[in-house]
């Protein structure tokens, strides 16, 4: 039983690690625009010249 | 990534624009927009959002907005400014919901773990523990996920309403104070678990909801143009200043540049020029304006600066009327009631006195005050609509997700349980049943005249040049020309080596629009005509087919419309004013009809907003496309029959989802009244029946093939 004192917190840790990092997308915008991330893996970094 | 989005020291001092670009379809755009604004001298950064088709463009404070208007209209783009962020409020929900969301699941995981191991036997200390650490997380996650549902509960409740929020707040509540009772007191069963997944469940049908309005408002947004919020207007001192349309003064004179849109009504004191009245009749051809000629907010001067002396302003103007209208026919849409609080109110007093009738039984079989209201309160968890939370918005979200694909942007979800409804259809003629632009017809030119004709019609913005330019397209290079003079409401004339050249209005009167191209005395006829849509015919039969009435209702002349609805073999209506159409409308709604309203110009407004469902095409006035509730884009009319064709899928699955729920309860209702239900039937008849009604409105995803 006493492995239940170390699994369960770290269930839980696991747990809020996810939902904080969910939290922390959500804030610096990171759903703001789905479609347009899956069109910007088509453009060519090479002719960026700047 | 390859976003430049660099902030430096000074970025205080810059400004951000934002500007929606309807045109951008491909990374090609995104890459293309970005990199030409960033290399622009002053331009710190841009950003595209796809989705939204917008940019965002941080600059110099001396960079105005034209300027970058210019700088995308080079890049082969048209622009237009949007204001700071007009779609922020919605966007705070969705992102409010997807947070209590995120917070139910995370909830939901964890109460799962720990109750799984309590049905699977775990006894005495453990089970205690479990239930403890269970109420120590569900607690606050349902404070924070049940916020939504227990205000809008509490919203009803104040005004002696009931709508689904009650049932669901009841049970959730009554589920958590019980949970709590029974681990403070070391009880057997805690029901946190089938709380919080309830949460979770329905707050996945609000999401999703929500981020189906988020979504096509945003196409809609990117749609809506700029007509004439602000003006210039001469001062006193002979400046001029740029005036917001709802700050300007009755008497004061404004400069109208050509391409720019009247931002109040007003009388010409100076220039010639011509307007395209389009927003406010829907008829496409231009009219000639001079010295005294009345002129209202919404057209757009074509030629040549106009002066104008300002006679009405905002509340007073012909557009403003227009919108009082609209506003007014568009209260008794706000009455219709949505499917779902439909259902509930049969559905939570038939819940509650079920959950009374239990208690009140077992009372008398003698079973106590406790056990009775374990068992009342059992009744209620496995009764709360659960799957019936979700029946509706997952049929809907899928079903306008494969309409976005067909071409049409459907607004909420009441819009397409509306459109199901409807058993009449009107349509507009000009820019609904036609396309709305004239057509150039190029047959009588070769190709070095189709060179001068282009070279002479790219400088101008009359309707008719557009249409040339549109017609030859841009396999075509342009001849060179000089010495251009643009003579109103006759036409262009310019030199071409040595040769006299002229795109004029022709010699003899004749049917229709026509202009002529004249090179060094020969004359080359070019005709143009405002053809229907293609698949015009084809939709009225399909929309025939389902038994939908269709006629045409048009503010252009009686016989022009007769010849249409001829070809077409509808019934047909001419020179009617927007306040006719509303009244044929009203006529029709109080013959117990549903209408459904298809219409582009600002003289439909009214009846779009008064129609029982409307649909205007994406080429339509911005004030049409906010009255519509949906918009469809492109050439064809085939996404309207589409629309009521899939909605009308759609409410079949919402029905068959509704049976799916009921059902379910049915059988579990039973087993919670005879005092069986424990926590874990909780768990699973309520995962299960979300599960089938989520699958089965999947099946909608293919609906709109």
């Amino acid at each position: 039983m006493s492995v239940l004192t170390f699994l369960i917190p770290i269930a839980l840790g696991m747990g809020g690690l996810g939902l904080a990092v969910f939290f922390w997308a959500m804030r610096t915008g990171q759903f703001e625009d789905l479609d347009g991330a899956a069109q910007r893996i088509l453009i060519d970094d090479e002719e960026q010249g700047s | 990534m390859n976003a430049p989005v660099a902030l430096d020291a000074d970025a205080r001092t810059q400004v951000d624009s934002r500007f929606t670009v309807p045109g951008m379809r491909c990374a090609g755009c995104i890459a293309k927009i970005e990199r030409g604004l960033s290399e622009m001298p002053g331009v710190t950064a841009a950003r595209v959002n796809f989705s939204a088709k917008r940019v965002a463009v941080r600059h110099d404070p001396q960079i105005v907005d034209d300027d970058l208007l210019d700088a995308l209209e080079r890049l082969g783009f048209e622009a237009q400014p949007v204001a700071e962020n007009p779609l922020a409020q919605d966007d705070a929900d969705t992102r409010m919901l997807l947070r209590a969301l995120a917070v139910a699941g995370f909830g939901m995981m964890n109460i799962m773990l720990l109750s799984v191991s309590v049905w699977s036997g775990a006894g005495g200390v453990t089970r205690e523990l479990f239930h403890w650490l269970s109420a120590l997380i569900a607690l606050p996650v349902v404070a924070y996920a049940g916020r939504p549902f227990f205000a809008s509960a509490a919203m009803a409740l104040r005004y002696r309403r009931t709508n689904m929020d009650v049932p669901i707040s009841i049970g959730v509540l009554l589920a958590t104070a019980l949970s709590l009772y029974e681990t403070v007191t070391g009880g057997e069963h805690a029901y946190f678990d089938g709380a919080v997944m309830l949460l979770f469940f329905l707050l996945a049908g609000r999401a999703l909801d929500a981020a189906m309005r988020g979504r096509t408002r945003a196409g809609i947004g990117a749609l809506l143009g700029r007509m004439g919020r602000s003006a210039s207007v001469l001062q006193s001192d002979g400046s001029t200043r740029r005036i917001d349309a709802d700050k300007l003064q009755p008497g004061s004179l404004m400069l109208v540049a050509a391409g720019e849109a009247l931002a109040a009504d007003g009388v010409v004191e100076h220039g010639h020029s011509a307007v395209d009245n389009a927003m406010l009749t829907g008829e496409s051809t231009p009219e000639a304006v001079a010295a005294g000629t009345t002129v209202h907010a919404g057209a757009i001067n074509l030629l040549d600066p106009l002066h104008v002396r300002i006679t009405a302003v905002a509340q007073d103007t012909a557009i403003a009327e227009i919108a009082r209208l609209m506003d007014e026919a568009g209260q008794s849409r706000s009455r219709y009631v949505r499917i779902a609080d439909r259902a509930s109110r049969l559905y939570a007093p038939a819940v509650h006195l079920l959950a009374a009738l239990a208690f009140v039984g077992w009372m008398i079989a003698g079973a106590g005050v406790y056990q009775s209201l374990v068992i009342a309160i059992a009744v209620l968890i496995i009764t709360c609509p659960c799957a019936m939370g979700l029946a509706v918005p997952a049929a809907q979200v899928v079903a306008s997700n494969a309409l976005i694909r067909r071409g049409l942007l459907v607004k909420d979800g009441t819009a397409l349980e509306r459109l199901a409804e409807v058993d009449v259809a009107l349509f507009d003629k000009t820019g609904t049943l036609t396309m709305g632009e004239p057509q150039a017809d190029l047959g009588a030119l070769g190709l070095q005249e189709k060179a001068i004709a282009l070279g002479l019609a790219q400088t101008s913005r009359h309707p008719l040049s557009r249409a040339i330019v549109r017609a030859i397209g841009p396999g075509v290079v342009p001849a060179r020309v000089r010495q251009v003079r643009e003579v109103e409401g006759s036409g262009l004339t310019a030199m071409v080596d040595r040769m006299q050249v002229a795109l004029v209005r022709p010699q003899q009167a004749q049917a229709g629009m026509a202009s002529e191209l004249v090179i060094d005395g020969k004359a080359y006829p070019i005709r143009f005509a405002d053809p229907l849509r293609s698949d015009a015919a084809d939709t009225l039969a399909q929309l025939d087919a389902m038994g939908i009435d269709c006629s045409i209702l048009s503010g252009d002349s009686a016989p022009a419309v007769a010849a249409v609805a001829g070809h077409l073999g509808v019934g047909g209506k001419g020179g009617l004013g927007p306040a006719d159409k509303l009244t044929l409308l009203e006529q029709l709604k109080d013959a117990e009809h549903r209408p459904l309203m298809v219409g582009d110009g600002l003289n439909d407004g009214p009846a779009l907003a008064a129609a029982h469902a409307s649909i205007a095409p994406g080429t339509a006035s911005d004030a049409s496309q906010q009255a519509a509730d949906a918009v469809f884009i492109g050439g064809q009319l085939a996404p309207v029959a589409l629309a009521v064709s899939v909605a009308r899928r759609t409410m079949q699955i919402v029905r068959q989802n509704f049976v799916f729920a009921i059902g379910y309860n049915i059988l579990a209702v039973p087993l919670a009244l005879a005092g069986l239900v424990t926590p874990m039937i909780a768990a699973i008849a309520m995962s299960l029946s979300s599960v089938v009604v989520v699958a089965n409105s999947l099946r909608l995803a293919g609906a709109a093939k």
